[in-house]
């Protein structure tokens, strides 16, 4: 895959106020495996980041303030809401977005098939969230988090994980929204493979 | 070659999309999501005053941040053509006629700057006295020479006045929807860029029609249609405030044209409600009339709504009763009052989902009230031919939609509303009602020397599933397998077709995909030897046969079930099931039909529940502007959703036999969950949604 | 959103230096707040510290048997901590209740404490706050106001607080770890580190300038303690809430030995019930007894034209999540088992 840096047309400063340091950093963002040097307007979201200056359109955005769920990406392997993070606090972060769930030789994961084989989206535009959120869903899951809708006392079970019912997989999901009303079949979807995705392949941030 | 006419049938298969893959990897590319070299990024300034003009605009702060290319303002902005849809004709005057009409537009190299820019332009205004509330006494109410859809706004038959005071069962209500906002996922977006040298306009576009938005910005930019392309390959979801052009593409390519540098514009999710289109506020009055055995002897429908003072657009929401119920003294009526508004537009089953939710709950009042069963009330006025118009029905199964509903719900075992713990649960059923529209369309299908066709319609796919579907007939219809068959779709250089709306694109575009196949197999049956290099071409034009007027009243039904859980302690509503079983003439995909109704089943749900907004009268706009405070149904919220549809043969449609199933989903679903509600509790709430302050004021504050 | 310098700390010091040299500086965490206020406008920070790197992510059992919480631990990871599952399930709860996966992922304990209140006004450049310009009026107070307060509001602002979790800390009696430059850490009780709007809507909580919240102490729960949160909110999930209960108690002798109870959405700050807490301590919790309390609690309430729903409400929620604790503490009666 090519990966296609935008280099800004027009690279100048955003009107530094005075007595203050600069207004853009460098910043080399790891993108699905990939090491991208950046030169970046501190004000970038990392959804903007991949839109625009990397050309992951994959991830989407519909609402720009974390109420949708459609820019979810992973980030350290948990998902995150990518159009409130800001790309320059991003360094040394392992991002993984839409585009990087299949396989290298392009082999579809078993969520992406099943998003087609329920038909788990119609207009498509909330699905690259659905995935990111589900495959991160499924991580949390396995490590045993409980939920909203957990009762009390398999919350407070910490050896045993709760089980994914349906109406825990959509608890789950519920950042994720979807206009065009697709979320049992979703929600099927992600049920179908919850027990075969593999619970922690990709690494938590390293707490200091 | 094309296989023998007994080959497996394509349609009434369920074909997966066939952009499936590309969306679920992220390769699926929506009107944003196209850069070209030298991109800039518009991001437009909202007026901050209810009414009045804008007396000057201050750009300096704007144009000094580095980045900035320009600001567009009421002053300097390229005129325009004559514009259609006036909400089209931006920056062209000063007046400002509701909050949130478009005053500038920034232009910037980055989409930070462009934001910034935006919010360092000064505007100052002269202000006048607003009016923004919506009441049934409203003095400007007045009844509008048609509603939307060309309906006539005002029906009578009989006297239905003199048969509501003989009627020994009355019911007389009034019901109340608020404005809805459509929010499709994807933002309204377009990204323009003008080639001068080729005096060519190319524009990619978040649109229900590329044809449409092509013929609006050639009118407006005063260019011929042959120099503007507009692409609307991947379509986040309409709902249609995408149906028409909107705001942003026009600005788009106002901007590419004047900076001569391609432009991208995508609305920030708040700018929608103000600028894309609502669905008007309904308040209705019912009055029924019925005879001690559940017989209905008058039936009065009027709603009130309001529109803007930019373009007059009256939700018809009356009409659904012209076709339900056999009753031989009607009236429906619209009247509407222009206020200092939003101006209100199409969204999913205008006119029949806050119709029908009115209607299908005085029905439910009048069952209550003879103490009858409310399926059993609808079958006992089922009527033989259309009460509006006389004309007989092409098909009408809702009676068999109800009965086969209330047999897989379980009507019967849940007659008694039950009480568990804290919760109240209830159930509930409404009919529901779409008409079946069908507009002119062309298409070209191509065999090609491979063996492969590939079939052209600017068609487009909001998510309905159409490009999966026009396959399936063009499968069918040449008599090979569907995985030989391309469909492109999308683009203005694709033979001309209507837009996606009003649930026609299926029979529009597939009728003429249908004919030019058809048209293309007889070509080939006709051709001996190889294919020559080129392959083989056919056109349709369906002009003749969609624009015959049918003798027939064609309307898709529904029945849908709800069992809700009402929580003392919370006020909270929830569904815990929901059925509905349709008569659509042939359903084309079962999977991607199953998707559509059970879509439009959600969004009744957040019609019912959740979807709240109001007009602020201070301030002129919608309080609940964005997904935070705008309660479009999550996840957690939709429970189990059953969708069937029963075998419906009508051969006064299209060559499919098929009807239009994007709308019908929502159509009936929240009157199912308010008389469920109804059910549950006792209590009657007559306003949506069904919100914990509502509920908790219905049961009275003593709690559990 | 107007641009802005960048600042990665990683030491408390270095934080707090680089705020006083830097005018108009605003310390970041997880950002789900500040940056969604950064572009309506309502957030101009000239520089942004970013905390995330400092070294307060980790959980230190405390000898007291308490817990201290760094405050860049994730929303996430204190929800999900085994000590906090087991000892603090009402904090596990409201955290879980509050927004989504994704935002709970990345949102801090300390950026959850100071996220502001989500008034549409506020939240809205166009019209006058004066949380956002002290001076300008309360757009809220004559509009639309279903979400706002109905306890402790003034005449210059009627907000809500919008956290869960603070509300749970109230009712733990935990307290707020602050650190400046000058002086060192302090603290603060949870319950009275956010502030009513008074004069002061701008306000929100008691930090100075440059201060930074450094951690949350819960103190150890004595045995026997049971705790529980309820929310109530317009639709299922990823919603604020309406009204929201935070509730410990513990009983002996089927009597109240100890009671804490905290509202959400109610006020410019999660409410602690002190009155209520008084009216039950020592008192048999009967339903009765807990109706009398919670009702004296709220009568203090003045709701506005089109809130009076949530004294209902806040009453419905304080009854039942009392009740249900009634029935699951050791030492009353016998537990029901029916779930909350």
């Amino acid at each position: 895959m090519v990966a296609r840096a935008r280099a800004p047309q027009h690279p100048q400063q955003a009107g530094p106020r005075a007595g203050e340091g600069p207004v853009r950093s460098r910043v080399a963002l790891r993108v699905n495996g990939r090491t991208y040097a950046l030169d970046l307007d501190n004000r970038v979201t990392l959804l903007d980041a991949l839109r625009e200056l990397l050309d992951l359109t994959g991830s989407k955005k519909g609402c720009d303030h974390g109420q949708c769920g459609a820019c979810t990406v992973l980030v350290d392997g948990r998902r995150a809401n990518s159009c409130l993070l800001l790309a320059v606090t991003l360094d040394a972060s392992e991002i993984t977005t839409v585009e990087g769930l299949a396989a290298s030789d392009g082999a579809l994961s078993p969520l992406q098939e099943a998003f087609l084989e329920y038909d788990a989206f119609q207009c498509g535009y909330c699905t690259p969230g659905q995935l990111c959120s589900a495959v991160g869903m499924l991580r949390e899951a396995a490590a045993g988090h409980p939920s909203c809708v957990t009762d009390a006392a398999t919350a407070a079970d910490t050896a045993h994980p709760a089980a994914l019912t349906p109406e825990e997989i959509a608890e789950r999901l519920s950042g994720n929204l979807c206009r065009c009303g697709a979320y049992n079949a979703i929600t099927r979807a992600v049920a179908a493979c919850a027990a075969t995705e593999a619970p922690d392949q990709a690494p938590r941030r390293p707490r200091t | 070659m094309p296989t023998p006419p007994d080959g497996p049938s394509a349609l009434g298969s369920p074909a997966r999309r066939s952009e499936g893959h590309a969306k679920v990897t992220g390769a699926a590319r929506y009107a944003a999501e196209h850069t070209p070299p030298d991109c800039a990024y518009a991001w437009p300034v909202p007026a901050t005053i209810v009414r009045g003009r804008v007396t000057s605009v201050d750009i300096a702060a704007a144009t000094a941040a580095p980045g900035v290319i320009g600001v567009l303002t009421p002053y300097d902005a390229p005129r325009l053509g004559t514009a259609d849809d006036p909400t089209l004709h931006l920056l062209q005057d000063l007046s400002v006629p509701h909050r949130g009409w478009y005053v500038a537009l920034a232009v910037a190299d980055t989409p930070e700057g462009a934001r910034a820019a935006a919010a360092r332009v000064r505007v100052t205004y002269e202000t006048d006295p607003h009016d923004v509330t919506l009441s049934a006494d409203h003095p400007g109410v007045y009844t509008p020479a048609e509603a939307n859809g060309g309906h006539p706004a005002h029906r009578r038959q009989g006297d239905p006045d003199a048969a509501f005071a003989a009627a020994p069962v009355r019911i007389d209500r009034a019901y109340a929807v608020p404005p809805l906002h459509n929010h499709p996922m994807e933002p309204h977006s377009a990204t323009a860029a003008w080639d001068a040298e080729r005096h060519h306009l190319t524009v990619h576009d978040s649109s229900q029609g590329a044809g449409a938005v092509r013929a609006a910005l050639a009118a407006l930019l005063n260019l011929a249609e042959e120099d503007i392309t507009v692409v609307s390959e991947h379509v986040g979801g309409g709902f249609g405030s995408k149906g028409t052009p909107r705001p942003h593409v026009v600005l788009a390519a106002m901007a590419s044209r004047h900076y001569g540098r391609p432009v991208k514009l995508a609305l920030p999710r708040a700018h929608l409600p103000a600028t894309v289109g609502h669905r008007a506020p309904t308040l209705h009055r019912i009055r029924l009339g019925a005879r001690t055995d559940g017989t209905l002897t008058s039936l009065t429908h009027e709603v009130t709504t309001h529109t803007s003072r930019v373009r007059e657009f009256v939700e018809q929401a009356a009409v659904p009763a012209r076709i339900m119920y056999a009753v031989p003294d009607m009236r429906t009526t619209h009247r509407v009052v222009a206020l200092d508004v939003p101006t209100p537009s199409w969204m999913r089953a205008p006119g029949e989902a806050p119709g029908m939710y009115a209607l299908e709950s005085a029905m439910d009042e009048l069952a209550d009230a003879l103490g009858v069963d409310p399926i059993e009330l609808r079958i006992r006025n089922e009527p033989r031919t259309e009460p509006d118009s006389g004309h007989p029905f092409s098909s009408r199964h809702l009676v068999e939609c109800l009965r086969e509903g209330a047999e897989r719900f379980g009507w019967a075992r849940c007659r008694e509303p039950r009480r568990d713990g804290p919760y109240l649960i209830g159930s509930g059923v409404a009919a529901a009602t779409y008409p079946v529209l069908v507009m002119p369309s062309t298409a070209r299908a191509h065999a090609r020397s491979d063996g492969r066709y590939l079939v052209e319609v600017n068609a487009t796919d909001i998510g309905t599933g159409a490009r999966t579907v026009l396959a399936q007939v063009a499968a069918d219809a040449l008599r090979v397998p569907l995985d030989r068959v391309t469909v492109a779709i999308g683009h203005t250089g694709l033979p001309a077709a209507p837009l996606a709306g009003g649930s026609s694109g299926t029979a529009s575009w597939g009728w003429a995909v249908h004919d030019a196949c058809t048209a293309l197999t007889a070509r080939l049956e006709r051709h001996h030897g190889a294919l020559p290099p080129g392959g083989l071409t056919a056109s349709a034009d369906t002009t003749q046969s969609a624009k015959q007027k049918s003798p027939y009243s064609r309307h898709a039904f529904g029945a849908h079930f709800a069992e809700v859980r009402v929580d003392t302690i919370t006020g909270e509503v929830r569904v815990r099931r929901m059925l509905g079983v349709f008569a659509a003439g042939r359903i084309l995909n079962p999977l991607t039909a199953r998707s559509q109704f059970t879509g439009g089943m959600v969004m009744g749900i957040g019609m019912a529940l959740t979807e709240h907004s109001t007009m602020d009268p201070q301030f002129g706009d919608f309080t609940e502007s964005d997904l935070a405070a705008y309660h479009v149904p999550a996840h957690a919220d939709v429970p189990a959703i059953e969708a069937h549809w029963i075998d419906e043969h009508d051969k006064h449609l299209n060559p499919m036999g098929s009807k239009g199933i994007g709308e019908i989903g929502i159509v009936g679903t929240a009157a199912a969950v308010a008389n469920a509600f109804h059910h549950a509790t006792g209590c009657r709430l007559r306003e949506l949604p069904l919100t914990p302050d509502r509920v908790l004021a219905a049961l009275g504050s003593a709690g559990p | 959103m107007e641009p802005f310098a960048y600042v990665r700390a990683t030491s408390i010091q270095e934080a707090t230096e680089a705020y006083a040299s830097h005018p108009g500086a605003r310390y970041i965490g997880g950002g789900t707040n500040l940056v969604d206020l950064m572009k309506h406008g309502v957030e101009t920070p000239a520089t942004l510290i970013d905390l995330t790197r400092l070294p307060l992510h980790d959980f230190q059992e405390l000898p007291t048997g308490g817990l201290r919480v760094g405050a860049c631990v994730s929303n996430t990871d204190l929800a999900v901590h085994p000590l906090v599952r087991t000892r603090y399930p009402v904090l596990s709860q409201a955290l879980l209740a509050g927004a989504s996966g994704q935002l709970r992922n990345v949102a801090t304990v300390g950026g959850n404490l100071l996220q502001r209140t989500r008034c549409p006004y506020f939240q809205d450049v166009s019209k006058p706050c004066n949380k956002r310009q002290p001076g300008a009026g309360c757009a809220a107070r004559d509009g639309l106001h279903r979400d706002h307060a109905v306890l402790g509001h003034s005449a210059h602002c009627i907000a809500t607080h919008p956290s869960d979790m603070a509300v749970a800390l109230a009712a733990l009696d935990a307290e707020i770890e602050l650190h400046d430059g000058e002086h060192g850490t302090r603290r603060v009780a949870a319950a009275d580190f956010h502030r009513l709007p008074g004069d002061h809507p701008d306000q929100d909580t008691v930090i100075r300038p440059g201060e930074i919240v450094t951690a949350v102490l819960l103190p150890p729960l004595a045995p026997g303690a049971v705790s529980l949160y309820r929310k109530a909110r317009d639709r299922a999930s990823y919603a604020f809430a309406l009204a929201s209960v935070a509730a410990v108690l513990r009983l002996d002798d089927r009597r109240v030995r100890h009671v804490a109870l905290a509202f959400g959405g109610l006020a410019h700050r999660p409410w602690r019930a002190a009155t209520a807490e008084e009216h039950l301590t020592g008192a048999v919790p009967t339903d009765d007894a807990v109706g009398e309390a919670v009702d004296a609690e709220l009568a203090a309430a003045r709701p506005l034209r089109d809130n009076a729903f949530k004294v209902d409400l806040a009453r419905n929620l304080a009854r039942d999540v009392l009740a249900t604790l009634a029935r699951s503490a050791p030492g009353g009666a016998a537990p029901t088992g029916r779930r909350p």
